[in-house]
């Protein structure tokens, strides 16, 4: 008997098994999207073929490999810009950026803060696992400070950027923080960020056990998750304040809805000036 | 379309790599200024030949237009799009400060009376459409996202379905192809003046705005008795071979004027092998003289 899973649809199920390592958060962001997609289909907010994926480099940004949307796998950090040309030309489509920090935050920092000024009509997706991961361990923006990385074998002497902060500070219509050890909540948010318009950011804490566990002593993939799931503080509407990520053992880290808005977005101020 | 000079284009480069690996559609007007660096904005040259050839890693052909004449900026903007739809591909219109900066009379075309090639649409049905697979041309019909393809653009290297293979079977299918969609398809691409070349026993090689100098300095020297002509590529890359060939078939020298160090003249020189080949060039921030151009040339007549 064939028997599919009912999400295969949304998947190049001849390009699997994923290449993602054991204990790796990012099928979790990525099943969860694809639930929340699947959802919005169903009620019909937009139809399978109207949804566009695209993404970067990174562990992350190989999301595109197997979405069974027309995708594009771009360049490094490139892949808001992309999606901002792609949603300007067919602005009926959902389109989804999908990417890890390395690739949104850091080398696509810029595009992702123009982005957000114009409030463009995005779903952009941020799997933070804190490190740069495909390349081997190296330190990245969101790295925590005093972590060793492979680049800090002293520890990082830098601030991590806060993401949540930066982006509340611009236009987005939705900003929200979830974490891959609290799925069902990751799925509302990201369920809530396809059914926006104008900029819809979800920031995913997700934990990278074969590399950045391993820089912190939680090498083993169940030891990190659970960890990562002590440390999570769920809150409604949690203040900005509270929205540093420090990694202090005994520090939370907060994910909630940050912002929630309706300005006008991006496609619908173009409408009313005229193209 | 986009258009920039130097600086914008070293940054746009990373995209134009893309652009040749996901075989995008793409004009650039690229109006060269002084370099390296900021150099002197607004001012002009013709640094920038090898630039366009080269500028992205990896191995490809690439198409490059140098205009001389607002006349022609526009006619080669509408032959630079039909190459880019038909061959999947970056064209770039090679124009510089001193072209952008001149006024000139121009012939628009009717609507009706300019050729318009757009990208070749998927045949097969939605379900058997692979976004990489050549037809004869070795261009793959190009399904657009929203269309229900499932459309795979992928900067990696990849088989016709767009997925990732890092083999050496794929790699050198997907270069060759790159590199020979353009190659074979080349007579399409060729476009080139020759003025009083059939007789010539010195032929100057002068493309973009110095051409129009070297086409002055020309006329003048004929009317003084000297066997002298001009060949004027306005394809710049591929460069057309056979072209220069003929049109320097009875020069004795050959002399390639330039408005930078001389960087062109190294194609000359390798496709005239046995001929004598030389370097004439001549910086300006504005455009070289006729009388500058005549300067250097004189001592090698």
């Amino acid at each position: 008997m064939d028997v599919r899973h009912p999400l295969d649809r949304y998947l190049r199920t001849d390009r699997l098994p994923h290449i993602w390592c054991p204990g790796c958060g990012i099928g979790i962001a990525v099943s969860s999207l694809l639930r929340a997609i699947d959802r919005r289909v169903a009620e019909g907010l937009f139809t399978h073929d109207e949804v566009a994926a695209v993404s970067g480099i990174g562990c992350t940004a190989r999301a595109t490999f197997y979405l069974n949307f027309d995708s594009a796998h771009v360049i490094h950090g490139r892949a808001i810009p992309f999606a901002i040309g792609l949603k300007l030309v067919r602005p009926n489509l959902k389109v989804i950026v999908i990417g890890g920090d390395g690739d949104i935050a850091a080398i696509g920092g810029n595009h992702l803060l123009h982005a957000a000024r114009r409030n463009v009509d995005l779903t952009v997706v941020m799997v933070n696992n804190m490190i740069y991961g495909m390349t081997g361990g190296q330190v990245a923006p969101t790295t925590p400070p005093n972590v060793y990385t492979t680049t800090t074998p002293s520890g990082n002497y830098e601030y991590a950027i806060n993401i949540v902060k930066l982006l509340s500070a611009l236009n987005v219509n939705y900003l929200a923080r979830a974490s891959v050890t609290h799925p069902h909540i990751l799925e509302r948010y990201l369920y809530t960020a396809l059914g926006k318009e104008g900029l819809a950011f979800v920031e995913v804490i997700s934990p990278c056990p074969e590399v950045f566990g391993r820089h912190i002593g939680y090498r083993d993939p169940v030891e990190l998750f659970k960890k990562f799931k002590s440390m999570i503080k769920y809150e409604e509407r949690p203040s900005l304040d509270k929205s540093d990520i420090t990694l202090n053992l005994d520090k939370e880290v907060v994910i909630g809805e940050f912002v929630n808005s309706s300005r006008e977005s991006f496609i619908k101020i173009i409408d009313r000036l005229g193209r | 379309m986009t258009a920039t000079s130097g600086p914008g284009f070293s940054l746009m480069v990373e995209g134009l790599s893309l652009a040749i690996m996901t075989e995008t559609p793409l004009v650039i007007a690229y109006v060269m200024r002084a370099g390296p660096s900021t150099g002197i904005a607004t001012k002009s040259g013709q640094y920038d030949v090898m630039q366009v050839r080269w500028a992205a890693h990896g191995n490809y052909e690439i198409v490059a237009y140098a205009p001389w004449s607002v006349q022609e900026l526009y006619d080669l903007t509408i032959k630079s799009f039909n190459v880019s739809e038909a061959l999947r591909v970056p064209v770039i219109l090679l124009s510089d400060a001193a072209l952008a900066h001149i006024w000139e009379r121009v012939v628009i075309a009717d609507p009706g009376e300019v050729i318009i090639i757009n990208r070749k649409k998927p045949k097969v049905s939605k379900e058997l459409y692979r976004p990489f697979e050549p037809e004869e041309d070795l261009v793959p019909p190009m399904a657009c996202f929203g269309e229900g393809y499932k459309v795979l653009v992928e900067s990696l290297t990849h088989d016709e379905k767009g997925y990732y293979k890092p083999s050496n079977e794929v790699q050198r299918k997907l270069v060759w192809r790159l590199v020979n969609k353009v190659r074979k398809n080349k007579d399409m691409l060729f476009d080139s003046a020759s003025y009083f070349t059939e007789d010539a026993e010195y032929v100057v090689v002068a493309y973009g705005s110095t051409a129009r100098s070297a086409y002055a300095l020309v006329k003048d020297l004929r009317s003084s008795g000297i066997k002298i002509g001009l060949y004027r590529p306005k394809l710049l890359w591929p460069v057309d071979e056979e072209g220069l060939i003929k049109a320097t078939y009875t020069a004795k020298k050959v002399f390639v004027v330039e408005n930078n160090i001389g960087v062109y003249v190294n194609e000359v020189s390798r496709i005239l092998k046995h001929r004598e080949v030389i370097s004439i060039p001549v910086i300006d921030i504005e455009v070289p003289t006729p009388d500058a151009i005549f300067e250097v040339m004189r001592e090698w007549m």
